[in-house]
């Protein structure tokens, strides 16, 4: 390998023309470095250009500017029947004149590999992706998790050095769409190749991915493993898209050199002791944000430990947790409690009950305002 | 009775195939028969059925002439097995240029953009408004010695001082063939555009990404999915060329005489409708074997996507 990184996106921008005569740019200055060996996620709602972008590295789109890197090697206008990436297609795209073994042996028979050896590979791959014996179906003889894996075997016989997976789990159910995650991410440990993975589903990207790029309106938002992007969103659109938070709009009253003070306009209370990122001075308005599994409901007022009390306006129980909502000084904030004791032995909470809630500090991220 | 029609679906559907079944049983299978039944009959000397049991039409059919040279009762004769032969040829003739000049039509279509794909097949089926026996008629206009082709190439070669003198088309082979591939290339091109159309464009990008170039796209995908268009086209196009006569009278003349020439003679002119349904028999045997073999080996078309 010549390269550091298996795919690099530089600068890339992708323009298209609506049938209204519009310029819209679908992808928006991006720039990724995917290195060797990872599994890289690209998560965004529909028509944020994760798709366009993974097409661009396909090569089944050209770059309007900027330049896609394969190991290295600009692409430019090289077709994708000369790039060494291989993709399955979130509709699978398997030919339906053809057996699962002629399907998976297409990719082969174009590079003139020879029969004996097709034969092999074939076989090989078949049996990876847990379809040996099926390889006479055509594929509308197949269930949608098996047609799915033939496009999977379809594009690894080729041993491409990057995989480019686009919403491959999409259509499947949501169990059967667990467990291909699962196998997904042994499969791509144990062939050690890259893979690119575009999903819309923030809970496949975060189970599964070494990094994630979060994208929206064609730009990335931020890359990061996914702790990262879960616990350190560096704007509101990430904190908000991924998982769920509280959100409420304040001022850095003072600041030291690694906690402030944040005055919460809406509830008019002060935060105190909270940790803040680089590049806030005092007085800067700010977004706090609190995911709501990490605020805690506690029985009593302390001063100056950043509790607050307020009345509880609805209780919603899903089994697992129980997500409360919490009035605060006319505030919604949204509570999640793990269901740590059987909620038959432990009451819910009840509408109009006085709770206390606790915002640890630590739990609270402090970004300035878009 | 009404409740029973409810509820049952088979009995329903009996009943909506009931209109149609009978219309073809009164205007097809009785006619059928009465064909059959007259081609072993015998021509009265005024035109008549004589209604007997003889091979004759079908011996006369096949060669056999009592009108020989001098000195013989009878002889081998193949005059009207010339003329199936070269129906049958004409037929396959047409079909296959029309598979050509279809295909890429067809093929464009189908990749051209949603919104100017309507526009397109308008305009294949524009033709069709017009009267075809017209249109055979305007293509004798183009064809004849002083018609618009021989003008054309004229001008031309005055323009280049090169001496012309302008050449018969009407009344070959080759504008019988012109004639009937532009009267049946329409139903040729919608057939192939139809399963040309529904290829997802993401097989041709999986083909592409697997290192399959256009060529080889086109050869291993593009062409299997569409032969369901082209089995379809091919009935199309070669049932009706084999029976067709107006083509032929038209632009053939006296030279190149079809099997549906022949039978309409038979009924008209010549008067002995014995030996016309004999031939239209003879007709329609050789349209189902062809068919027939066809169909065992490409399928109606919908076979190919099941197994």
């Amino acid at each position: 390998m010549t390269s550091e990184f298996a795919v690099e996106m530089r600068d890339v921008v992708k323009k298209f023309i609506t049938p209204e005569g519009h310029e819209i740019s679908a992808v928006d200055h991006v720039t990724m470095q995917i290195k060797n060996g990872e599994f890289f996620s690209m998560l965004g709602s529909s028509g944020c250009g994760k798709t366009t972008s993974l097409r661009m590295v396909a090569g089944f789109e050209w770059t309007t500017e900027g330049e896609v890197f394969i190991e290295g090697k600009p692409m430019g206008h090289i077709p994708p029947f000369q790039r060494k990436v291989n993709t399955v297609f979130q509709s699978y795209a398997l030919f339906q004149h053809l057996t699962v073994f002629q399907n998976v042996a297409f990719g082969l028979e174009m590079e003139h590999v020879e029969k004996e050896e097709i034969k092999q590979r074939v076989g090989r791959a078949l049996e990876m992706v847990q379809l040996t014996g099926m390889d006479r179906r055509k594929p509308k003889q197949l269930s949608g998790g098996q047609q799915q894996r033939v496009a999977l075997a379809r594009a690894l016989v080729k041993t491409p050095e990057v995989l480019l997976l686009d919403e491959p789990l999409g259509a499947l159910d949501l169990k059967l769409r667990k467990e291909m995650q699962l196998e997904l991410k042994a499969l791509q440990q144990q062939l050690g190749i890259t893979f690119i993975y575009v999903t819309h589903d923030q809970e496949e990207a975060l189970a599964m991915s070494d990094r994630i790029a979060v994208m929206s309106h064609g730009r990335v938002q931020q890359i990061g493993s996914p702790v990262e992007v879960y616990e350190r969103p560096v704007n509101k659109f990430v904190a908000d898209f991924i998982g769920e938070s509280n959100f409420l709009e304040g001022r850095i009253n003072s600041i030291s050199e690694s906690e402030a003070k944040v005055f919460i306009h809406s509830l008019n209370v002060e935060l105190i002791g909270i940790p803040i990122s680089e590049g806030l001075v005092n007085g800067d308005e700010v977004t706090v944000c609190i995911r709501p599994e990490k605020i805690r409901i506690v029985e009593e007022d302390i001063p100056n430990q950043n509790i607050f009390c307020g009345k509880v306006a609805n209780t919603v129980y899903i089994g697992a947790d129980t997500h409360v909502f919490v009035n605060l000084y006319g505030i919604k904030l949204k509570v999640w409690e793990q269901n740590f004791i059987s909620r038959l032995h432990s009451k819910l909470y009840a509408v109009g009950q006085d709770v206390c809630l606790a915002l640890a500090p630590e739990n609270t991220l402090v970004l300035k305002k878009d | 009775m009404f409740q029973r029609l409810r509820e049952s679906k088979s009995a329903r559907g009996t009943l909506l195939a009931l209109p149609t079944t009978a219309w073809l049983f009164v205007l097809l299978i009785i006619p059928l028969i009465l064909t059959l039944i007259v081609s072993f009959g015998q021509r009265s000397p005024d035109g008549n059925v004589i209604y007997t049991f003889t091979l004759n039409n079908y011996i006369r059919l096949f060669g056999y002439s009592t009108d020989c040279p001098v000195g013989q009762a009878s002889c081998f004769e193949p005059l009207y097995l010339n003329i199936l032969w070269r129906s049958l040829s004409l037929a396959f003739n047409t079909t296959w240029v029309v598979v050509i000049m279809a295909y890429p039509l067809a093929y464009f279509i189908a990749r051209a953009h949603p919104k100017k794909r309507s526009l397109y097949l308008f305009m294949v089926l524009i033709p069709l408004w017009t009267n075809f026996v017209i249109r055979v008629y305007a293509w004798m206009m183009l064809l004849r010695k002083e018609g618009a082709i021989n003008a054309i190439i004229g001008w031309l070669m005055h323009l280049l001082n090169i001496p012309f003198v302008p050449f018969e088309m009407l009344y070959t082979p080759g504008a019988v063939l012109v004639g009937m591939v532009y009267e049946f290339l329409p139903f040729m091109i919608l057939p192939i555009y139809t399963s040309l159309e529904k290829i997802d464009n993401s097989l041709y990008e999986a083909a592409a990404d697997l290192g399959a170039n256009s060529l080889k796209t086109f050869l291993r995908v593009t062409l299997p999915l569409s032969m369901p268009g082209m089995v379809a086209g091919t009935i199309l196009v070669f049932i009706p060329v084999m029976g067709t006569f107006i083509v032929s009278d038209i632009l053939g003349g006296r030279q190149v005489i079809l099997v549906g020439n022949l039978i309409q003679r038979q009924f008209l002119d010549a008067r002995d409708p014995t030996f016309g349904s004999a031939v239209s028999l003879i007709l329609m045997v050789m349209t189902l074997i062809v068919t027939y073999f066809y169909t065992r080996k490409f399928g109606f078309g919908e076979e190919i996507v099941s197994a």
